[in-house]
């Protein structure tokens, strides 16, 4: 884990080295794509979060390995503080998961829309105070253990101020929709769940960051189904969508689209059983981390219910590893640019050459692609 | 659609972008920064905490000398890189074995500091808490030292390779950043153990 940890930062100093000393010519920051944007924040998080993560883990090994009294109430240690290390990793690396979630609807959002990403400079603040206010919530995750009055108000109130720009960068895709020339092709639709399921993911989440419903609802299945709403419905939909929307420039084919929304659809009537469902029996005080129930606890019909969800889910996973296999193999050619997108990973072929591009490009707006097939309108005289 | 031509729109086109070394090494030092943050709260969270004896006030001296040792060290680790970029290598490498003699200093006042504590004292880092935090945060940073101790000898058998040369002055600058990172977290240690804890 240690290692994992240590291959983690190294990782995310990488991308940061990359990401600000190798752009493009003419790429400043203000006219990166979002999806870097997102990225950049998202390793900024790994190295502010993990790296506490590995701290802890060092006491935990001097606890264990050399007789150390960290966490070893006995001799005056503190296991309530291991709590404090644990989740000052633990809450941000929700958003480490999430951001590049976040970055794959930035992209896909704009170019299934026929227009640009509204507001890109609020996009991008929302980001940072995202990645700031992400650092200060963590003890969220204690309620339950009995803090003071003031820690609790402090974490209740920071981590409801964090739904505030998560709540703009919703509005911002719905606005980069709105009015625009929709096409509900396989990464569209999972995008467009995504946007109302980690609306409802974030409520929840707002519910319980109120610390007496906290103390509630806190070890039940209510808590196990607002994450999975986060994981699931926010990331994992984004991560098919984006599969789907590179798909054809990685690999040089097209998938087959009607296999495609078979799997979302699918996918889609599975995780809505599975987990909407779910909220209900952590609601009745249904508790996690237990390997059996008694019948009769009014609880029954709700997880039946549940379980027939995932037969759903696993019938669209199934449909997608075939038709990724299947196209993989016999797939039409994709050509450069499937989407008709404005980012200048579409200007070269598919798949992308070793070297990527035999001449450096020079870009003077945030869609550079559009400034090349629309030399008479072109963004640069926009931004 | 067949392969889109980009085209130089400016030729001259003027375009900087930062240092890869300066921002990996700034990433580095922020991750290591992180990573002492916790063991200073732990630290200044366990202070008076130990239930069981020897408590700080009795076995804890503050190294002053040593102390001084490795601040100066700073100094003479910016004063090499600047005869190296002026191209004295001789008074380069005067500079720069001094810093690693001065760090050296140091690490043995560090392991004078710790066989006393353990043969005369009775401290080990499983005797009590204070024992457990002391030896971590104190052995966290004297790790670091070793580290760049390790670094700064390498250059120097670069150096009598005969390898070493004017334009790897911006690399050994950014391997400074390291060392006055490493006296800076030291400031910051001195303090809470020291001064704070005692």
């Amino acid at each position: 884990m240690l290692s994992s940890v240590i291959g983690s930062i190294g990782t995310a100093i990488n991308i940061i080295a990359t990401i600000l000393c190798m752009r493009c010519p003419g790429m400043t920051l203000g006219k990166m794509p979002l999806l870097v944007w997102l990225n950049l924040v998202m390793a900024g998080l790994v190295i502010l979060a993990v790296s506490p993560l590995s701290a802890a883990q060092i006491m935990l090994l001097i606890d264990r390995y050399l007789g150390g009294h960290f966490f070893d109430t006995q001799a005056g240690g503190s296991a309530v503080i291991w709590m404090h290390f644990f989740w000052i990793f633990g809450h941000p690396e929700v958003y480490v998961l999430v951001l590049p979630a976040f970055a794959f609807a930035s992209e896909i959002i704009p170019v299934f829309s026929r227009k640009a990403i509204f507001g890109y400079p609020v996009m991008v603040l929302a980001t940072i105070a995202i990645g700031f206010i992400g650092m200060s919530v963590w003890a969220h995750h204690m309620f339950t253990v009995g803090m003071s009055a003031g820690a609790n108000t402090f974490f209740v109130l920071s981590t409801m101020a964090i739904a505030v720009p998560t709540g703009i960068k919703i509005f911002n895709w719905v606005a980069t929709m709105w009015g625009g020339k929709l096409r509900f092709e396989a990464p569209m639709l999972f995008c467009v769940a995504f946007l109302f399921q980690f609306l409802v993911a974030g409520l929840t989440g707002v519910t319980l960051a109120v610390a007496p419903l906290d103390w509630q609802l806190g070890n039940s299945y209510y808590v196990v189904a607002h994450f999975h709403y986060v994981i699931v419905g926010g990331i994992l939909f984004t991560i098919f969508a984006a599969f789907y929307y590179w798909f054809p420039k990685a690999i040089g084919k097209r998938y087959n689209e009607a296999l495609a929304r078979l799997h979302f659809w699918l996918f889609f009537i599975g995780f809505h059983l599975t987990f909407d469902f779910m909220h209900v029996p952590g609601l009745l005080g249904m508790p996690r981390r237990i390997y059996t129930y008694e019948p009769g606890r009014g609880w029954d019909i709700w997880n039946l219910l549940v379980t027939v969800g995932v037969v759903f889910q696993a019938a669209g996973i199934l449909i997608f590893a075939g038709n990724l296999i299947w196209s993989y193999l016999r797939g039409k050619a994709a050509g450069n640019d499937p989407w008709d997108a404005w980012t200048l990973e579409w200007s070269t072929s598919s798949p992308p050459p070793v070297y990527n591009y035999a001449a450096i490009p020079v870009v003077r707006s945030r869609r550079p692609l559009w400034d090349l097939k629309h030399p008479e309108d072109p963004d640069w005289r926009y931004e | 659609m067949s392969t889109v031509s980009v085209d130089l729109l400016e030729s001259n086109f003027e375009w900087r972008l930062p240092s890869r070394g300066r921002v990996g090494m700034y990433c580095l030092i922020a991750a290591e920064a992180a990573i002492f943050t916790i063991f200073v709260v732990a630290y200044l969270f366990y202070i008076g905490k130990t239930v069981s004896g020897p408590k700080p006030k009795d076995v804890l001296h503050a190294p002053i000398l040593y102390t001084v040792c490795l601040l100066s060290s700073s100094i003479t680790v910016h004063a090499a890189v600047r005869r190296l970029v002026a191209g004295n290598m001789v008074a380069f490498a005067r500079f720069w074995i001094l810093t690693i003699l001065l760090g050296g200093v140091f690490l043995f006042g560090t392991a004078r500091e710790w066989a006393h504590l353990i043969l005369q004292d009775g401290l080990s880092i499983n005797t009590n808490l204070f024992g457990t935090t002391y030896y971590s945060l104190v052995g966290l940073h004297a790790f670091h030292v070793t580290m760049g101790l390790l670094a700064l000898s390498t250059v120097v058998l670069i150096y009598f390779a005969g390898r070493l040369r004017r334009e790897h002055a911006e690399r050994l600058e950014i391997l400074s950043l390291y060392w006055h990172f490493v006296d800076a977290v030291w400031v910051v240690v001195f303090l809470v153990v020291y001064v704070i804890g005692v």
